[in-house]
């Protein structure tokens, strides 16, 4: 379906054997008032591993990463990331938040700040870097997304692609462990998509566990080790891309994936 | 191929010029002002009434007024030349006479270099703190340090050798800044806590009492309030416990004003877009370094407008204290004018304080549009 799909380069799987998992949840549901909008997600996520998540809209892609670093919080079954159970103690919640980077579709970036200051922010003040290391390291990712030279400016100042890529080296800034993405080409124009898979895709070498929200299917297909197929709040199929491509099993996939492929 | 060098030959930027007849004023005053036979005959009326309003304001004001008047030998003011020309002319003489009194009231007149210096004080802080370059912590303590030192030397200090001067003496230009800058300095901050409590979401009750003072304060005239302060708070206070008067009517309009602007900033809060206070979330940062580090700056920009509008009035509101018997600028320029001398003479000096007033509120209004204009300039959408 997308015109980069050729493009991209088979990444090699990172997935760590034998280590304690990532992300692990459990029996997950949610409720916004009496509507269930998760039934029972059960997922474990191994380190290294790159998760695709898709599924038509509204069928709680984005309530389940965002419970993952708990901007939602579930009222049933647990959720354990990087070995703490997310609760209401706000120390666990610090923690998993300082190891867990966020991008947002709408890059969320902060309008007031200067690019390097977006960076900047987390490492300073949460991660008590000092200001210089902080500039050093915001710059060294500025350059791995290729706009150091945009530092000064506000993102106002930057297109879409630059403003999502910024937003990218901000969450790395925290040097996190898990990377969660809820659709970050979906409010781009089809040029800057490019500019933003391939910083994915960079990361994705690096060995980071990712959890990418993404109707990209050649981003899935080269780099997810596993796609995780979603409808009404359901997790109603998952396997490896291709097998998921090529040969699903259940007809609601095989529904989403025909509209997929004939919208594009 | 001759037209064409010919063309060339004409420079770049003059042919890029705009014709005349549409710029200049002349083209500007031919499209608003006389765009067609009904446009031009409202301006020539309204140009008519206009002029005729100057030239009788000149008139009154300049060619007939009366700049001075004779003393008698005790010291006394004659008003007679200014009686003879009422109606026709200012009495530009009662200012003159009259300015001490209006500008400082009654403080004593051999001490009144201490709220000149006051007034110099108010001036210089504001000055300073309107430059951006000073809008650090230490900006705080320098406000601290000023406030207090114009305390001291309005109140005085036996023990420094200084004439102890109550405040009940206060009054003129210096008391109406100090009410106003009193008022609005703790008020801002109290307002921003007051806008945040009734956001959160963790803390119920602290909501509730924030609507509940919100919406009190809200519905009820600063003057009641202020009629409160002064006469029923001490009706509920033991016997010989003893506010003084111009603290409570300071605490009474601190508490108005913040409930106030505590609307205009919680508008600010709302809207700050979601994703703003999600990315800061997810970036791990604790509520009052969201607070301080993104949300406030975004949400205090957004309402810049408002809250300055709110502090224009709140700064003329100050006057309403006249009620409670305290001598702020309005009302000394109105005592002024009681003395059986000058009876008669108040638009002179309701103009005078108009100017004040006037000069004040526009510097204010003329700051908050730079302020505004300085912001958006760093933020190119
Ligand atoms: N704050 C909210 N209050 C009430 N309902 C909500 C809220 N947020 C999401 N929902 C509902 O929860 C369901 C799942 O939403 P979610 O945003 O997770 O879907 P999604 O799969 O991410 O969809 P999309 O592809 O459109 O982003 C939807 O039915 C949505 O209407
Ligand atoms: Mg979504």
């Amino acid at each position: 379906m997308s015109v980069t799909a050729d493009a991209i380069p088979e990444v090699q799987s990172a997935v760590k054997a034998g280590a304690a998992p990532a992300i692990v949840l459990e029996k997950v549901s949610k409720w916004y008032g009496s509507m269930q909008v998760l039934r029972d997600i059960t997922l474990t996520i191994a380190q290294g591993e790159r998760i695709v998540i898709c599924g038509p809209s509204g069928s709680g892609k984005s309530t389940t990463i965002r419970c993952i670093n708990r901007l939602e919080s579930h009222q049933e079954g647990r959720i354990v990331v990087d070995g703490t159970e997310l609760t209401d103690d706000l120390r666990a919640l610090d923690t998993i938040r300082r190891e867990v980077g966020m991008v947002f579709q709408s890059f969320n970036l902060f309008p007031h700040l200067t690019i390097l200051e977006n960076c900047t922010l987390a490492p300073i003040w949460v991660r008590k870097m000092p200001k210089a290391e902080a500039e050093e390291l915001a710059m060294d990712y500025l350059r791995r997304v290729k706009i150091p030279e945009q530092a000064k400016k506000y993102p106002g100042q930057l297109s879409g692609g630059q403003q999502q890529r910024v937003a990218i080296a901000r969450a790395l800034c925290m040097k996190p462990k898990i990377m969660l993405f809820d659709e970050p080409t979906s409010a781009l124009d089809p040029e800057m998509i490019k500019e933003v898979l391939d910083t994915m895709i960079g990361l994705a070498e690096t060995g980071m566990t990712m959890v990418c929200v993404t109707h990209e299917m050649g981003f899935a297909q080269k780099v997810a080790d596993r796609v995780v197929f979603m409808d009404r709040g359901e997790i109603v199929e998952s396997g490896t891309p291709a097998r998921m491509f090529n040969d699903p099993q259940t007809d609601r996939l095989k529904l989403f994936l025909s509209q997929i492929l004939r919208g594009h | 191929m001759a037209d064409i060098a010919a063309e060339a030959a004409v420079p770049f930027a003059a042919r890029q010029r705009p014709p005349a007849a549409v710029v200049g004023p002349a083209a500007w005053a031919r499209t608003n002002l006389f765009g067609s036979w009904w446009s031009t005959a409202l301006t020539l009326l309204i140009g008519y009434l206009a002029l005729r309003f100057a030239w009788g304001f000149v008139s009154w004001g300049l060619v007939h007024a009366v700049w001075s008047v004779p003393h008698n030998d005790a010291g006394q003011p004659n008003s007679a030349p200014c009686r003879a020309v009422i109606g026709i002319g200012a009495c530009w003489a009662v200012i003159s006479d009259k300015y001490r009194f209006i500008l400082f009231g009654f403080y004593p007149y051999d001490e009144q270099w201490r709220p000149l210096v006051c007034i110099a004080l108010f001036l210089g802080l504001y000055g300073v703190s309107a430059n951006r370059r000073f809008w650090r912590r230490e900006l705080g303590l320098v406000w601290i340090a000023v406030l207090a030192l114009i305390m001291l030397l309005m109140h005085g200090s036996a023990t420094l050798g200084m004439t102890v001067v109550t405040d009940d003496r206060w009054g003129g230009l210096p008391l109406t800044l100090i009410l106003a800058t009193f008022g609005l300095a703790l008020a801002f901050p109290l307002a921003v806590m007051v806008a945040l409590g009734r956001r959160s979401r963790t803390m119920p009750a602290v909501r509730l009492l924030c609507v509940v003072y919100v919406e009190l304060i809200r519905g009820v005239p600063l003057i009641s309030l202020l009629f409160m302060s002064s006469v029923m708070f001490p009706l509920f206070m033991p016997q010989g416990v003893n506010f003084d008067n111009l603290l409570r009517a300071q605490v009474a309009i601190i508490l108005f004003a913040a409930a106030y602007l505590a609307e205009v900033v919680r508008g600010g809060l709302q809207a700050l877009p979601k994703g703003q206070y999600e990315a800061a979330d997810a970036l791990g940062l604790s509520y009052g370094r969201k607070t301080r580090l993104i949300v406030l700056p975004q949400a205090l920009r957004i309402v810049i407008p408002p809250l300055v509008n709110t502090f224009i009035g709140f700064f003329k509101d100050t006057s309403l204290v006249l009620i409670i018997g305290i001598y702020d600028l309005l009302q000394s320029g109105r005592a002024a004018v009681d003395d059986p001398v000058w009876q008669g003479f108040g638009n002179e000096v309701y103009i005078l304080l108009a100017a004040i007033y006037f000069c004040f509120c526009f510097a204010m209004s003329k700051y908050s549009r730079g302020l505004e204009r300085g912001f958006s300039r760093s933020r190119v959408r």
